[in-house]
């Protein structure tokens, strides 16, 4: 399949600042451009009522191989992705082992590759074995295609060790990405200190903790000039902080998870480990506070954290369950919910937040947009149709979500990926898109 | 015949607003009406036992198993009692040397026991919520005898049954609750049942073991007990959980001993009539000294026994309970 016209959508691109009902038009892998361009199209898209937007790019998942195949693959976490609408992701390199060489790096390429499903870019990890002790080979990882770094799933704990990755990545104009949390201050915690932990008896993690390295780790890209991604931010004061850090002048972005817009440490009363992620859900406040900083573009990105783990794993006692929850397949109808529908962001600012802003951090200048000549990835979502999310029919090997059972609204119609068709709600396109 | 007259031991309350389970998850769950109704419940039973060995047949043909994750002997030993006393059969299962040590989930054994026959389960388990979760994966009733640092029910309506024998009441009294505040189930549950029946609390400890926030609750929080202490008509002296703390929470027993240990002294400043209680099992020289341990405001053996007898309100509580729900279960939803 060469040429796809997609006829009668709305057209978002933010990276144009484009927001018109009118025809795209794909080729070859590219993006031709819009209305007319004269060709013969092979197939045609009637996006009606739809919204056509670069393919969304989720900057933050866990997919979990090699090691863990139980949990997720990387074929089963991008086909997740297709159906979430997400046509890229940066998977974590908290595998088993690390994505911590070049090598590791490749097999997570090469095996994105014969999935066929969303774009797969692995980040690499800032230590070796993520020990925390040694910074990893990060020049060899890019080579192997990393776009970034991270320790994720544990922070940088060492100071020094994460002003040199700050200092060591210019050399590469690459983002390092931290998990903030001050390590023996969250030991033995369950979910955020507070009321709610006070009350349930659980273990609590504080706010403070998260706080105290985002100011640690501002101020050490302050002086290294590096670039310094707050991942998953959850807290009130963690949110001013970056506001301030931009403020100076810092090269500094932060991304918000669904999880910590829309829920909150009330939802432990029930016990369900569902609701255990890391860093937590916090208080009202603070998903104020994280709405804010998305509405003032303080936190740039929206990102899922998507962490599977297998049914068996998690259905465990509140301490020995592990952290975390899947997100690519709830990710569009809950920030529809939470964001769009209660007027806090329009869809054009949703949609750069997923899309050309998430492409700036991983350097990924082909995508993202619009602009002829760029990849052709392409999202089109149906705004109005109502759904209940059963965690049954995810795509993602595992089932953990909070939302399970949640009235929404909104959700992926069909992925493009490089001029493919790889995923269609439509029954008349779904054999192409298993194609 | 012996049922006969067994179902004329009085019942003080009307039946709709007596507790009939279908769990005994935590006191925070419970209304009132509810607690009282388990309270003049066991106070009539503590009153039988008192005067009467006979067993009793409130749990004949039932089967309670005592499911315990974690060491326990007083609570394990008295609810193994509650159950015989009531003539249900029961037994003992701890995961020492069980399958649990293999891997099997907490679930999945309190399925086993489901499908020997269990009609109810009294779980004790170092997480808190376990018992919630299994009340939702299991059809017997659960019976929460401890969940981490969350709640214990069962120990706080023995401690409201022996404060209400010896003061008649509970609404109104001042009651202190002393030390591991923060690591303490007892504490908890004992916070929502004072709360609930009308008592002042107040929570003394120093400040690690005494989390902020329950002021948000009505209750006082205090750090010297010397202060607080003559405002009591109870005190509560809850053990150092030296088993659930990672981290030295107060820089020696020494110093914590000077600062809340229940001795003569303080006792001479206190009420006269104040009624001293401790959960057990008591680390003498650390919490209290043995005299007062020993002495006559203590009600340590009160608990003792009235525990045994909240013990088996609660269990036949939740056996007329889930007989109401059985005949209901016909009805569709009625599960």
């Amino acid at each position: 399949m060469t040429t796809i016209q997609i006829r009668g959508g709305r057209l978002i691109d933010p990276a144009q600042d484009l927001d018109t009902v009118g025809d795209l038009w794909l080729a070859r892998g590219r993006i031709l451009g819009l209305g007319s361009v004269g060709e013969d199209p092979d197939l045609v898209i009637d996006a009606g009522g739809m919204i056509v937007c670069p393919g969304l790019i989720d900057v933050h998942v866990h997919l979990r191989e090699p090691g863990n195949e139980e949990d997720e693959t990387i074929a089963s976490g991008a086909r997740a992705a297709l159906a979430g609408g997400v046509t890229s992701v940066a998977c974590m390199p908290n595998t088993r082992p690390a994505i911590d060489t070049q090598a590791a790096a490749e097999f997570v390429v090469l095996q994105a590759r014969r999935a066929r499903q969303a774009n797969v870019f692995p980040v690499g990890a800032v230590s070796k074995e993520r020990k925390g002790q040694e910074l990893a080979e990060l020049g060899q990882l890019v080579a192997g295609g990393a776009v970034a770094f991270t320790d994720d799933g544990a922070p940088v704990a060492s100071a020094s060790l994460m002003r040199r990755a700050l200092e060591y990545s210019r050399m590469f104009d690459r983002v390092v990405m931290q998990h903030c949390q001050v390590p023996e201050l969250t030991d033995g915690g369950v979910m955020n200190e507070g009321f709610e932990s006070m009350r349930l008896g659980l273990g609590g993690m504080p706010a403070a903790a998260e706080d105290i390295m985002v100011a640690r780790d501002i101020r050490l890209a302050e002086i290294t000039g590096g670039r310094l991604h707050i991942q998953h931010i959850s807290t009130a004061r963690s949110v001013e902080l970056v506001r301030e850090g931009k403020r100076r002048g810092v090269r500094v972005t932060a991304e918000a998870c669904p999880h910590h817009f829309s829920l909150t440490d009330e939802s432990l009363r029930s016990f369900d480990s569902n609701f255990k992620m890391n860093p937590p859900l916090r208080t009202h406040a603070d998903v104020e506070a994280v709405i804010a900083g998305l509405k003032d573009d303080t936190i740039e990105i929206l990102a899922t954290d998507h962490a599977p783990h297998a049914r068996e794993k998690k259905m465990r006692e509140l301490d020995l369950a592990p952290f975390g929850i899947v997100g690519l397949e709830t990710l569009l109808p809950i920030t529809i919910k939470c964001l769009i529908e209660p007027g806090h962001l329009t869809w054009p600012e949703v949609i750069r937040k997923l899309t050309v802003n998430a492409a700036q951090l991983l350097k990924l200048d082909q995508k993202g947009t619009f602009r002829p000549g760029s990849d052709a990835d392409v999202t089109i979502i149906d705004p109005r149709v109502e759904w209940t999310i059963d965690s049954s029919e995810f795509h993602s090997r595992s089932r953990n979500t909070p939302f399970e059972g949640w009235k929404v609204r909104g959700r992926a119609h069909a992925a493009i990926v490089a001029g493919e068709l790889r995923y269609s709600r439509d029954p008349r396109f779904a054999e192409a898109a298993r194609a | 015949m012996e049922r006969v007259q067994l179902g004329e031991r009085p019942r003080s309350r009307p039946a709709e607003t007596s507790w009939h389970g279908p769990h005994l998850l935590g006191l925070e769950d419970l209304s009132r009406a509810e607690i009282e109704s388990i309270l003049d419940q066991a106070d009539a039973l503590a009153r039988e036992l008192a005067a009467s060995r006979k067993k009793l047949l409130d749990l004949q043909g039932r089967v309670v198993f005592n499911l315990f994750f974690e060491n326990s002997t007083r609570t394990r030993t008295s609810f193994s009692l509650a159950s015989k006393r009531l003539s249900a059969d029961t037994q003992d299962f701890s995961p020492g040397g069980s399958s649990l040590s293999k891997g099997e989930s907490f679930i999945d054994t309190a399925k086993n026991l489901e499908a020997m026959g269990a009609d109810i389960l009294v779980v004790r388990h170092p997480t808190p919520g376990t018992p919630r979760l299994l009340s939702q994966n299991v059809g017997c009733a659960i019976v929460n005898a401890g969940d981490g640092a969350h709640e214990h029910p069962t120990q706080a309506l023995l401690d409201l049954l022996t404060i209400r024998r010896a003061k008649g009441r509970i609404e109104g009294l001042t009651v202190g609750l002393l030390g591991d505040i923060a690591h303490s189930r007892v504490a908890r549950s004992n916070i929502w049942g004072l709360l609930k029946l009308g008592a002042r609390v107040i929570l003394c400890g120093p400040p690690t073991l005494v989390p902020r926030g329950w002021e948000r609750l009505a209750c006082e929080v205090a750090y010297h007990l010397d202060e607080v202490l003559p405002r009591c008509d109870v005190i509560n002296v809850l053990r150092i959980q030296f088993e659930r703390q990672q981290n030295a929470l107060f820089p020696s027993v020494g110093e914590y001993s000077h600062f809340y240990m229940m001795t003569q002294e303080r006792i001479k400043a206190a009420r006269p009539d104040l009624l001293m209680l401790a959960p057990g099992p008591i680390n003498r020289g650390v919490e209290l000294t043995p005299e007062v341990a020993d002495g006559p405001h203590s009600a340590i053996l009160d608990q003792v026994a009235n525990g045994l007898a909240v013990r088996m309100a609660v269990l036949s509580m939740l056996c007329r309970g889930l007989d109401a729900s059985r005949a209901g279960r016909a009805a569709p939803g009625g599960g």
